[in-house]
């Protein structure tokens, strides 16, 4: 406390270390504080970023070498009558897949208001939806090809064979693959979204339900008036949240699929990596995962509104 | 308290007293029918693969799909040790896991206490730069970051897996918030006593602040045990697989027909992460609800 005080009859010390004395020590000691996780940012984060959009100018076909060609690659991808189409063809399959994001939305926001209740047996159930959202997306991918198999001994084929119903090829099938990772990409991202929304119901204060009730509002009138509103930044975070992951989906592509059949399920993060590390074309994949970085910017950015609003206490 | 209201509001006194309770009960029984049907269409996936990673390769392909193991054939969990190097996948994840845990932990715990109890130069320009990293997604990074790797001659060893995790922002962020709100007296108090800022951290703060962290480790730990695209492109050799990228290998290898084994597979590498959610369910939702994104 004492220590900041200046006495104006005191000899007035050298700036330096009068810098020193007010900034420095601390300052000094703080940046070694934030030296590991500085050096990691630098050399594993910032510097690749940076080298993305570095390479993404070049033509770079492993193993030859690199040449500049300035915006060409963009240009390429674009309006190459070759390249183009496909290139086309995983940005609409990327808006594709996000369809999921909505239906997961709905169906947990719908799940959570069903577990928002105190009952017995609650934790049970709440803990059941919740398994698919920590189980590892590689396993899931492995369990779901195995229910999607496309002979009638698959569990999905068995079912419809019941129904009286045609068999299906699932991921097979260029129509129905897409929406077979959408529906697992539902199942398995529910949980998650449950807990948040879960969370979200519960910081509304339990006094506005009452007061509408002796009001003589009904339970359509209740979610109207209160939840739906009170929810928004909820619904705004886990909407975004959703989106990301959803436009960085690569595990369940690469084990289910393989962007196939007939690219039916080549998202951009997924041309990138056959691009990079199937076809070696460094300079067009980079492009591709600059275009991808903007696209995630804004999310990103979003998202972080709404943790620094602080919508979740416990 | 809150009963008594809702029950004397006017509309509750105006019904008779046992219709509203007959609904009461069929609105129950109705909630629990209608969970009950949702749980176990999300935990079918599960039960699927338990009941097939318990039968013969004959069964597998019966149709009609049994429900019930005729022989229960238990060799399938040895045979996953058998054909192909599942211990070592184990190892792999364990120690890469552990390791990233431990140092983004660390690196956190510094960086947070840096940003949450300390004035500097510049703090807010490194405030937004450690944010900033969040923007920047594995993807975007992917190809330089392999080429770095390549010329550090890092592929296809435990570095690679473990050293470019070793920072999270959304770590630092979290839990900065919960060592700002340690009180000032407190600190002032330790200074007083003639405690440093290196020893007020480590024997007040982080003592007060064990739920956050416990969060954040299992969040960390959970998150690299999942990973997958990262160790797929960073590992080239059987003995350097990690986990998820042994069991891709495994179910896309051999021709993809022993679907018996394959699930017993699946079943292994689930098992150690559900296993923690049982042990530490609390910390778990924690975890997921304050951090948020599931995979790296």
């Amino acid at each position: 406390m004492t220590k900041t005080v200046v006495k104006p009859d005191q000899p007035i010390a050298s700036p330096r270390s009068r810098w020193w004395r007010r900034w420095g020590e601390e300052t000094f000691s703080a940046y070694l504080f934030l030296l590991p996780s500085l050096a990691i940012f630098i050399a594993f984060t910032f510097f690749p970023a940076i080298y993305s959009v570095v390479v993404s100018l070049f033509r770079w076909n492993l193993p030859a070498k690199a040449v500049f060609i300035g915006f060409e690659n963009y240009r390429y991808l674009f309006t190459d009558p070759l390249e183009a189409p496909i290139f086309w063809n995983s940005i609409l399959h990327t808006f594709y897949f996000t369809l999921g994001v909505p239906i997961n939305l709905f169906v947990s926001l719908m799940i959570a208001l069903l577990l928002n209740r105190k009952m017995p047996g609650i934790g049970i159930f709440r803990t059941a939806f919740f398994l698919p959202a920590i189980t590892s997306v590689t396993a899931i991918s492995v369990v779901w090809m195995w229910l999607y198999s496309p002979a009638q001994y698959g569990l999905f084929n068995s079912f419809l064979i019941k129904l009286g119903l045609p068999i299906q090829l699932w991921l097979r099938s260029p129509v129905l693959a897409m929406p077979c990772l959408i529906l697992m990409g539902v199942w398995s991202g529910m949980g998650y979204n449950i807990i948040i929304f879960l969370a979200g119901l519960q910081s509304i204060p339990r006094t506005f339900y009452e007061a509408a009730e002796i009001d003589g509002a009904n339970k359509v009138k209740l979610f109207t008036f209160i939840t739906w509103p009170l929810l928004g930044p909820t619904l705004f975070y886990v909407l975004s949240v959703g989106m990301i992951n959803s436009l960085k989906a690569f595990t369940e592509i690469d084990v289910m699929t393989q962007g196939g059949p007939l690219n039916a399920t080549t998202t951009m993060a997924y041309y990138l990596y056959q691009n990079a590390f199937q076809n070696f074309q460094l300079g067009q994949a980079s492009a591709i995962a600059v275009l991808l970085f903007v696209m995630l910017l804004g999310l990103t950015w979003v998202q972080f509104r709404f943790i620094d609003r602080g919508i979740f206490y416990e | 308290m809150n009963k008594a209201v809702t029950e004397f509001s006017p509309q509750m006194s105006g019904m008779g007293s046992r219709r509203p309770r007959i609904m009461k009960v069929l609105s129950n029984i109705l909630w629990y029918a209608v969970v009950i049907i949702l749980m176990l269409a999300v935990i079918l996936p599960f039960v699927w693969m338990l009941v097939t990673s318990l039968k013969g390769q004959k069964e597998v392909f019966a149709y009609p799909p049994t429900w019930i193991p005729q022989a229960w054939q238990w060799q399938n969990y040895l045979e996953v040790w058998k054909e192909a190097p599942f211990a070592r996948y184990f190892l792999n994840s364990t120690i890469v896991a552990l390791a990233v845990t431990a140092g983004q932990l660390t690196s956190c715990i510094l960086a947070a206490f840096a940003f949450a109890r300390m004035n500097f130069k510049g703090k807010n320009f490194m405030f937004l730069l450690f944010l900033s990293t969040t923007m920047i997604s594995t993807q975007v990074t992917l190809i330089p970051s392999y080429l770095i790797m390549t010329k550090l001659n890092w592929i296809d060893h435990y570095q690679a897996l473990i050293i470019p995790f070793l920072a999270n922002a959304f770590g630092v962020f979290m839990i900065r918030q919960s060592f700002r709100a340690i009180p000032k007296e407190l600190e002032d108090a330790a200074k007083m006593d003639g405690c440093g800022r290196f020893r007020f951290l480590i024997q007040i703060v982080l003592p007060l602040c064990t739920p956050i962290l416990a969060s954040q480790a299992l969040f960390a730990f959970m998150g690299n045990w999942n990973s997958y695209l990262w160790p797929l492109i960073v590992t080239n050799s059987d003995q350097m697989r990690t986990l998820q990228i042994g069991l891709r290998y495994f179910v896309s290898g051999e021709g993809g027909t022993q679907w018996g084994v394959y699930m017993a597979a699946a079943v292994l590498v689930c098992l150690p992460v559900i296993a923690i959610y049982f042990l530490v369910q609390k910390t778990f939702v924690e975890s997921m609800a304050t951090t948020g994104l599931k995979d790296i």
